[in-house]
């Protein structure tokens, strides 16, 4: 119970902080018109169904870039503000301090996915009729959390490691292209298919598309909500060892 | 084993050592020693001071306390719990407030910084709002809980700072520079606020490099320069050390190093220290009691302009001098 409380007020005041700072307002704004624009062109020959594809893709390319990016830069502003050491020093399980940001941040790029999904019908003309609204919404949620899970695997790294920030923008584009969010994953070599199935969202981007043009989503929902899961379970084993290493050397106050 | 202490804190030989790795191709390693063997203990209900120059190992000291850095070597503990097998313990157990601007959620208001901050210590729900009240009481910002932090003054952020540190109600609590770049007036509230926390029974561990702070607040003084502790008493016997002393402090203006260098060499002055006001240098010369050298220290400055020369009683800071500069 004290943790899910925790769960939930970490998670709420990290949004209203997020939400909040006027630079991820602005790029909130144009970080979707670039993703709806991509779709377009790079779809526009293809059927309205194609089209829709496309843009539940890009719309999830979102939620992808708030959290992989910001994951790093989260963790990085905790240090410059000299928090993340009264974090550390708190008596809650650090996982329960950190899982709270990374989905607070999945969770503001659906302001991006809603943007971006808008943008597509205002400028393109992108028609956005879901067949199963319902089974939809739990599919953008269970892709929210999950990527907010992986961000949480990705964080755990950065506070052990100061640089670490670089890989979350490393991880941006690729995640892109191989977890199928504007290609079909049919498209790529034999050997990256394993990889892509080992991401979340890979099967969260499949949900959302099977709930939203009429195919049953449920597997697709289960494998990504076990998939960050399986994340979570590992963050939470490796967070003890890594805060260690952290008071060990050092890094946690270091900018 | 620790020996045994009764100090409600205690710490044994802790030495803490700093690695950096500075070249791209050949990379070099650079060990700093920041602490190098400090032991001492805080007993309970006690206001401790540990005061020392910029980067003589306060700050590294008291992180290891709270369990934010191993240490390299040695022990301590918190109410009997080791800091390093037993950080949870400890951190139940303590507050940590640090000077600064830094610390805070700037975004959010400062009821939402002490509520994100009591539900990371576990305090009831049902309490929360009864003693985040009280703390916004005891440090003077009730009424301005709901505005951002980012607005606040540095006084502020300082004193939510120490409702922060307060919230789980730890009975012993460390402040490290806790009054650093408040104003006078702010400075002197805060005051009054660690030293009711030390009145409410609170074992306080505090740093500072106030010489007048340290006086006036702390039961005992442990001086630490170069990662190791020089001297540890109450107020009282620190001034003692330096009782046997005369101080000239000299008011000069383009006085060169060279000339310093003389002072310091000068048949028996024991220590000099040069502070800065504006263009003027400021000389404090510390010599034994019963010397007369005022004309002859004037005269090693030949060339500088002097201004205000006065004699007078050694204080609580003059000991702190002696004692980091002998």
């Amino acid at each position: 119970m004290r943790a899910a409380r925790l769960l939930a007020v970490g998670w709420l005041l990290h949004i209203k902080m997020l939400s909040r700072s006027s630079f991820n307002g602005v790029l909130g704004l144009v970080y979707p018109l670039f993703f709806a624009t991509v779709a377009f062109f790079l779809f526009r020959e293809g059927s309205p169904h194609a089209l829709l594809y496309a843009s539940l893709g890009a719309s999830v390319m979102g939620i992808w870039s708030a959290t992989s990016t910001a994951a790093g830069a989260a963790l990085q502003r905790e240090r410059w503000q000299g928090t993340l050491e009264l974090l550390v020093a708190a008596t809650a399980h650090f996982s329960l301090v950190l899982l709270p940001v990374t989905i607070a941040m999945s969770t503001i790029g659906l302001y991006s996915m809603a943007t971006t999904l808008l943008w597509g019908r205002i400028l393109f003309g992108i028609d956005v009729s879901i067949v199963h609204p319902v089974l939809f919404a739990a599919s953008v949620v269970a892709t929210i959390v999950a990527i907010g899970m992986c961000g949480f695997l990705l964080a755990v790294s950065f506070v052990r490691y100061r640089t670490a920030w670089a890989l979350g923008n490393l991880l941006e584009y690729p995640i892109w292209l191989i977890c199928g969010f504007l290609v079909p994953l049919s498209l790529f070599p034999g050997w990256v298919r394993p990889i892509s199935w080992m991401l979340a969202p890979t099967w969260g981007m499949r949900a959302i598309r099977e709930s939203a043009l009429g195919g049953s989503p449920l597997p697709d929902l289960g494998v990504c909500l076990a998939l960050g899961a399986g994340y979570t379970l590992a963050g939470v084993l490796v967070v003890e060892t890594m805060l260690t290493a952290a008071r060990s050397r050092a890094t946690v106050s270091l900018t | 084993m620790l020996p045994s202490m009764n100090g409600v804190i205690e710490a044994v030989d802790l030495v803490r050592t700093y690695r950096t790795s500075t070249g791209v191709f050949r990379r070099r390693t650079i060990e700093v020693e920041a602490v190098r063997g400090v032991s001492f203990a805080v007993e309970r209900g006690e206001l401790f001071g540990l005061l020392g120059p910029n980067g003589a190992g306060k700050t590294t000291t008291i992180k290891m306390l709270i369990t934010l850095l191993i240490p390299t070597s040695g022990q301590a503990r918190v109410l009997g719990h080791d800091v390093v097998k037993e950080s949870r313990e400890v951190r139940k157990q303590i507050g940590y407030v640090f000077g600064g601007e830094k610390g805070l959620y700037e975004r959010l208001s400062a009821l939402d910084n002490l509520r994100y901050f009591a539900e990371l210590y576990a305090v009831p729900p049902r309490d929360q709002r009864r003693r985040i009240d009280e703390l916004l009481e005891l440090v003077g910002l009730k009424g301005r809980e709901r505005e951002r932090v980012e607005g606040y003054s540095r006084g502020m952020r300082q004193r939510l700072h120490i409702a922060r540190g307060l919230l789980h109600d730890p009975p012993v609590v460390f402040l490290d520079e806790p009054t650093i770049g408040v104003d006078p007036v702010g400075a002197r509230e805060l005051r009054a606020t660690i030293r009711s926390l030390a009145d409410a029974g609170k074992t306080v561990l505090l740093t500072t490099h106030y010489m007048f702070e340290a006086d006036e607040l702390c039961d005992r003084i442990a001086v630490i320069n170069k990662g190791l502790i020089v001297a540890e008493g109450t107020p009282r016997a620190l001034k003692a050390i330096v009782a046997e002393r005369t101080i000239v402090e000299i008011e000069a203006y383009g006085v060169t190093d060279a000339a310093i260098e003389r002072v310091r060499a000068a048949p028996g002055v024991t220590s000099v220290s040069v502070e800065e006001r504006e263009q003027a240098q400021v000389l404090l010369v510390q010599s034994a009691k019963g010397l007369e050298l005022t004309q002859q220290l004037l005269a090693y400055l030949d060339g500088a302009t002097i201004g205000r020369v006065a004699a007078r009683e050694p204080t609580l800071e003059d000991a702190y001098v002696a004692l980091v500069s002998e």
